[in-house]
């Protein structure tokens, strides 16, 4: 189960990655959800020992990579995401949608605090209110983001 | 999940998950410092950016291939008209830059220098926009040319109409470019009409920078040109940057105090322009440690204090100088632009030159 977990995740953060970075016109880009930082917590939850911390790292260093005004920032971030996936996966897996995706609201605000914190920290703060948008998106979506996601490795177990 | 094991393992688990996020957070942290301090990181950037333009490339292809169609199916008619545009245009700008040349040769009389002197652009290269990052809010975009083609951190990028911005993170084929409209942006600028100097911030609005530190009785008013000033060491003096739209000397956020929309099409350009100067000419930017500057955003160092004296060598003749300057000063010098260079201010300078 592991090697196909291990595409599963592979494939849908490629896919998240994608969707991260497509241009998009500016208003729509406001509203776009962080997808990778969605799918890190999803296998997070699912699947706590398959990508785990680890995961999350490399894709906040990706993020980094493509749009992060310090290097380090995003990785830290989404590690902390996907550290709290993986230590809450009991607790969040057995909850209904509605309730899980409050709990996702609480994980992606406390995820754009430490960008917010970081931002500041490091010389290049955005104070606009609108940057809290997509955890509000994310949170909304994350139904869809997960049952999308649960059809991604389902089948093959 | 049920083969994950007992409760006892789990917890195991959940022990060393918090080892590893601590571990993980604190290679982030020394890696977030190590970025941000020293100067290092600055070649994992150059690779990073090879590796990310590609990429950045491919997902904005679709674009350009519609705009590749659009363009290639545009109607005979409106070619020929926008031909018609650029005739116009270039007829314009010919005619203007003719009378330009009589006034500078006039300008380089009357403050006493010997011959015109060259402009102080040197060399330009387009570059197509590739990518525009962040969304709506830092307001960034990733160009075609890097450093194969010369490309260097901090250089100007103008558009035809005004100043875009500066370069940030340059790689082997592509550069960062960050606008003037970016919230971390700082640009030095002049009020064309009174020359008093200021500091442009970007609001992280395409249409609009904001010049928060004006004291409130400061004579500027709607519709007063922004000009680049100079100083700062990035931007040459004397490029249009923006228009006042909104004077409100009363607002409380000191952003909304006084508002300018740029000149340069920041939302709607294909296309910018990489400028090199010549560093001989008097109206270059203004540098300190040789332009080296080390960190953060250059256009946010500590600017030189300006003389008191600059409007005197107006009327110094040439072979004398103004008074600051060293015996090392190179004979052009002298003039109204000579006293805004440092040559007497640099500390660093002092030694070399016994």
């Amino acid at each position: 189960m592991s090697t196909s977990t291990g595409g599963a995740i592979f494939k849908t953060a490629l896919i998240a990655l994608i969707l991260t970075l497509l241009p998009l016109p500016a208003w729509l880009a406001i509203l776009r959800p962080e997808f990778l930082v969605l799918t890190v917590l999803y296998w997070s939850i699912q699947a706590p020992f398959a990508g785990g911390i680890g995961l999350g790292w490399f894709s906040g260093l990706l993020l980094d990579a493509f749009q992060g005004p310090v290097l380090g920032e995003h990785a830290l971030a989404v590690a902390l995401v996907a550290y709290l996936g993986v230590h809450e996966h009991q607790r969040i897996r057995t909850k209904p949608l509605l309730q899980q995706s409050l709990m996702v609201f609480a994980v992606l605000v406390l995820y754009e605090f430490v960008l917010f914190a970081v931002d500041g920290w490091s010389g290049h703060p955005l104070t606009t209110p609108l940057r809290w948008v997509p955890t509000a998106t994310g949170a909304l979506l994350w139904p869809a983001v997960a049952a999308l996601l649960s059809r991604s490795y389902r089948p093959r177990t | 999940m049920a083969f994950f094991g007992t409760r006892g393992s789990a917890r195991n688990r959940g022990g060393a998950a918090g080892f590893r996020f601590f571990l993980y957070a604190l290679v982030s942290i020394v890696l977030m410092v190590l970025d941000q301090r020293l100067d290092w990181l600055e070649r994992i950037r150059y690779g990073l950016q090879a590796i990310t333009y590609p990429v950045e490339t491919a997902l904005n292809s679709p674009v350009t291939a519609w705009r590749w169609i659009k363009s290639d199916f545009a109607a005979r008619d409106a070619l020929e008209a926008e031909n018609q545009r650029l005739r116009t245009r270039v007829r314009d700008l010919e005619i203007r830059s003719l009378r330009l040349e009589a006034v500078e040769a006039e300008n380089a009389a009357l403050i006493g220098l010997k011959k015109a002197l060259p402009p102080v652009a040197e060399r330009w290269l387009p570059a197509d926009i590739v990518n525009i990052q962040f969304g709506g809010l830092r307001q960034r975009i990733l160009v075609d040319r890097g450093a194969r083609n010369g490309v260097f951190r901090n250089q100007v990028v103008l558009d035809d109409y005004g100043v875009v911005g500066q370069t940030m993170h340059v790689g082997p084929w592509s550069a960062e470019v960050l606008l003037i409209t970016d919230p971390d942006h700082d640009l030095p600028v002049q009020i064309e009409r009174t020359g008093y100097r200021t500091i442009a911030v970007g609001t992280g609005d395409p249409q609009a920078i904001a010049l928060p530190y004006l004291p409130a009785n400061a004579d500027i008013r709607v519709g007063d040109v922004l000009v680049t000033s100079g100083l700062g060491g990035v931007f040459p003096s004397g490029y249009p940057v923006a228009r006042v739209t909104h004077v409100h000397p009363g607002a409380v956020q000191p952003l909304a105090r006084v508002q300018a929309v740029p000149f340069a099409h920041l939302e709607t350009d294909r296309e910018v322009t990489l400028l090199w100067f010549r560093q001989s000419s008097p109206a270059a930017p203004l540098k300190e440690n040789g332009g080296q500057l080390t960190s953060g955003v250059p256009a946010a160092q500590p600017l030189p204090a300006p003389k008191p004296s600059t409007p005197a060598p107006m009327c110094t003749p040439a072979s004398g100088g103004p008074a600051p300057a060293r015996p090392a000063a190179p004979a052009q010098l002298p003039g109204a632009h000579a006293a805004v260079k440092p040559k007497a201010s640099s500390p660093p300078g002092g030694p070399r030159k016994p």
